[in-house]
């Protein structure tokens, strides 16, 4: 499944036309549609070369425009023991695969510690967003058998002792985020069996570092990739290419490197905010076997006994599993309503019931038309959709209107659609947050709550009707977690789409010049959690010299979108800002492929504009005079 | 067999390949350096169900010589 990426189309057999087109779209200076047809390239298996001629494009296109035609742009360091030039060719040629355009700055061959420990380093010096750091039990001295418990125990904390080093030494010149590889352990037995009981084997050395690697990088807040389990699962042997270690230093076989990219560059995806949030389910011949309009209840294929009814059963699994993480659940079927629903409320062994579904769209209008609709009625981008459908001829519309959907390509066979779906990687998750657990639910309370709206004649006896409180606090240790998840996630309420990595957060909560406050929502139905994050700076000005607060990042979850929560927001900055001494608030939207929605929140709030910068546009608030205002809820402020 | 490792080039090497012949050797492509050369011999072996040894690739001195060698292996067209 990893290996050979067998949930993504098969290689066209025109690579290279389209190729060609791509080469043709930069020589005209079309960014867009360059970074289309590389978009649309990397939706394929593609094999290292093809990875490699895609990623050439993308670092054209990434020269030509810094804006990469609307793929998200990221410097990535890449610093390792092993020749890693496979490894950047594959990952830049992945990156379109997940919206982005990635420029691999490659460091010098073997020796990371010196590279991460001179600040004059290329590394060091490149102005990198992310680095990601290829872990190797050769060099890590962890390929040879350990001699006793001392000496076993003495390597491993040498072998982490060297990789906290490297990231010490370049994490300042880091702005986001890190990563690090787990190491894969060497496929040759020493012992034989007792490999797994010595302690001793370089298994269980490579074991003992991983363990170790993962507590610290939870604890220091660097990213983990888990190279050792893709190797697993793809087979030691395929993995490693002893020819191609003694002859290039390659550590990845060349035909796992596309499996190695795709898995690296998932995580790039889910730290710039891309991992996918809903998973859309077809029904006939995905949920159930056969077709409940022409079958009936009693004549559809599931639960035990059969098979095929006992894969079915799996994908239903695979959806509440993903749904308890927080994946939305929703439902695209060409079926009547009431026939769709059927089976969710009389069958004994269905175990997915239309309340867990959030969105359910059974009617015969085409599914990109469907999908267009569940992704507006959860106020989600469209690409944050996952669409699981057994029919080749809808998964192909869909891919032709909406190539920004992710579809994986399955076959006939249920019973292969988890593996297919999971191995994908498209919910890729950082760490998993109170708010992951509840998220499910929420939308569902969301859609709930949309009912009652339709049902209330005025908006502010509605909102009234929530009994909304909301608790306005200091960004601090506890929320900080959820804090940097939503400055990394959130993209439409975003005014100036500024990330900040969980480190670079908390050193905003301990600068006294900066003001950042964290929201949370409740109301009747549940807690939403954390909803808003606004970080504002002490001591800009205004043009004509006042003193005045600058307003660096305000951003808020969707779901809370018509409550006035921005009211209650803005309220919190101008009493805090007029208590500090400030005249003013200044505030700056800087537009992005996805926040269009908040170009006029500034002057829906009162400010006035205040220039423009670019494509950036400046606001300005007098503070005098303003009176607080009457908002429907009920508002606890430990912040001020 | 030209005409295949002429596809198999240009997909490999980002290459127009229409004038490799027998004589073509690495020098005669920018694009074909040490870390292609890789690339072009795995392609090679996925192609024709064949493996190399290090030794065999490192005495290659041009596509004849790499042709022969496929054949030698036993790699049919």
């Amino acid at each position: 499944m990893l290996f050979a990426l067998d949930w993504l189309l098969p290689e066209p057999d025109d690579t290279r036309a389209r190729l060609k087109a791509v080469t043709a779209a930069l020589a005209a200076g079309d960014a867009a549609q360059a970074a289309a047809g590389l978009a649309d390239l990397a939706r394929h298996r593609l094999d290292l070369s093809a990875l490699a001629h895609v990623g050439k494009r993308g670092r054209a296109l990434l020269a030509m425009d810094a804006a990469a035609g609307g793929l998200s742009p990221v410097r990535l360091g890449l610093l390792g023991w092993s020749t890693l030039s496979f490894t950047a060719d594959a990952i830049m040629g992945t990156a379109p695969r997940f919206g982005l355009a990635i420029d691999v700055v490659e460091g010098d061959f073997g020796s990371p510690l010196q590279q991460a420990l001179n600040p004059a380093s290329r590394i060091n010096s490149a102005g990198l967003d992310m680095l990601l750091l290829a872990s190797d039990a050769r060099a890590l001295g962890l390929a040879a058998p350990a001699m006793s418990a001392a000496d076993a125990a003495d390597r491993v904390e040498a072998a982490l002792a060297q990789v906290q080093a490297i990231i010490a030494g370049v994490r300042p010149h880091i702005g986001s985020a890190l990563l690090v590889e787990t190491c894969v352990p060497p496929l040759e037995p020493i012992f034989g069996n007792w490999d797994a009981v010595s302690g001793l084997a370089p298994l269980a050395l490579v074991e003992a570092f991983n363990r170790k690697l993962i507590a610290w990088a939870a604890a220091e807040g660097v990213v983990i990739i888990d190279v050792a389990r893709a190797a697993a699962s793809v087979g030691l042997a395929r993995w490693h290419d002893p020819r191609q270690w003694h002859g290039a230093k390659l550590a990845v076989a060349p035909d796992a490197a596309p499996a190695h990219a795709d898995l690296v560059v998932r995580a790039i995806a889910a730290i710039r905010g891309k991992a996918k949030k809903c998973l859309v389910l077809d029904l006939d011949n995905t949920l159930w076997g056969g077709v409940i309009g022409d079958d009936g209840v009693e004549g559809i294929v599931l639960g035990q006994g059969s098979g095929r009814g006992e894969a079915h059963l799996a994908v239903q699994q695979m959806a509440l599993d993903l749904r308890s993480r927080g994946v939305i659940l929703a439902v695209c079927s060409k079926n009547e309503d009431a026939a769709a629903r059927l089976p969710f409320r009389e069958h004994p062994d269905m175990l997915l019931k239309e309340a867990h579904i959030a969105v359910f769209q059974a009617n015969w209008q085409d599914k990109a038309s469907n999908l267009r609709a569940i992704a507006s009625a959860l106020n989600i981008g469209i690409d944050a959709l996952v669409f699981l459908d057994d029919n080749p001829a809808e998964r192909a519309q869909v891919r032709a209107e909406l190539p920004m959907v992710a579809v994986p390509e399955v076959g006939s066979d249920p019973a292969l659609y988890p593996r297919l779906v999971l191995s994908a990687g498209y919910f890729e998750l950082l760490s998993l947050s109170e708010e992951d657990r509840l998220r499910a639910d929420l939308y569902q309370k969301n859609a709930e709550r949309a009912a009652l709206a339709a049902s209330a004649s005025d908006m502010d006896g509605f909102l009234t009707s929530l009994e909304m409180v909301c608790t306005i606090g200091r960004v601090d240790p506890v929320s900080r977690p959820r804090v940097a998840q939503l400055i990394n996630k959130s993209n439409q309420f975003n005014l100036t789409t500024r990330r900040y990595s969980e480190a670079e957060v908390a050193a905003l909560e301990a600068d006294p010049a900066v003001h950042a406050i964290q929201v949370r929502l409740a109301d009747r139905f549940g807690d939403n959690g954390i909803i808003a994050v606004l970080i504002a700076r002490r001591g800009a000005s205004t043009a004509d010299g006042r003193p005045a607060w600058a307003i660096d990042t305000w951003l808020m979850s969707c779901r809370v979108l018509e409550r006035r929560i921005e009211q209650a927001c803005l309220a919190h900055l101008v009493a805090a800002a007029r208590a500090d001494g400030a005249e003013a608030l200044l505030g700056t939207y800087i537009p992005s492929p996805k926040n269009m929605m908040v170009a006029d929140h500034y002057a829906k709030l009162g400010f006035a504009p205040a220039g423009a910068e670019g494509r950036a546009t400046h606001w300005q608030l007098d503070l005098a005079g303003r009176p607080a205002p009457d908002l429907p809820m009920t508002i606890i402020d430990s912040a001020a | 067999m030209l005409a295949i490792i002429r596809d198999i080039m240009a997909d490999v090497l980002d290459i127009d390949a229409d004038e490799v012949g027998p004589e073509t050797t690495a020098d005669d492509f920018e694009e074909w350096d040490s870390l292609s050369h890789i690339r072009l011999m795995v392609a090679i072996e996925r192609r024709f169900g064949i493996s190399f040894d290090n030794a065999e690739i490192a005495d290659l001195q041009n596509v004849g010589e790499m042709i022969a060698l496929i054949e030698a292996k036993g790699g049919k067209a």
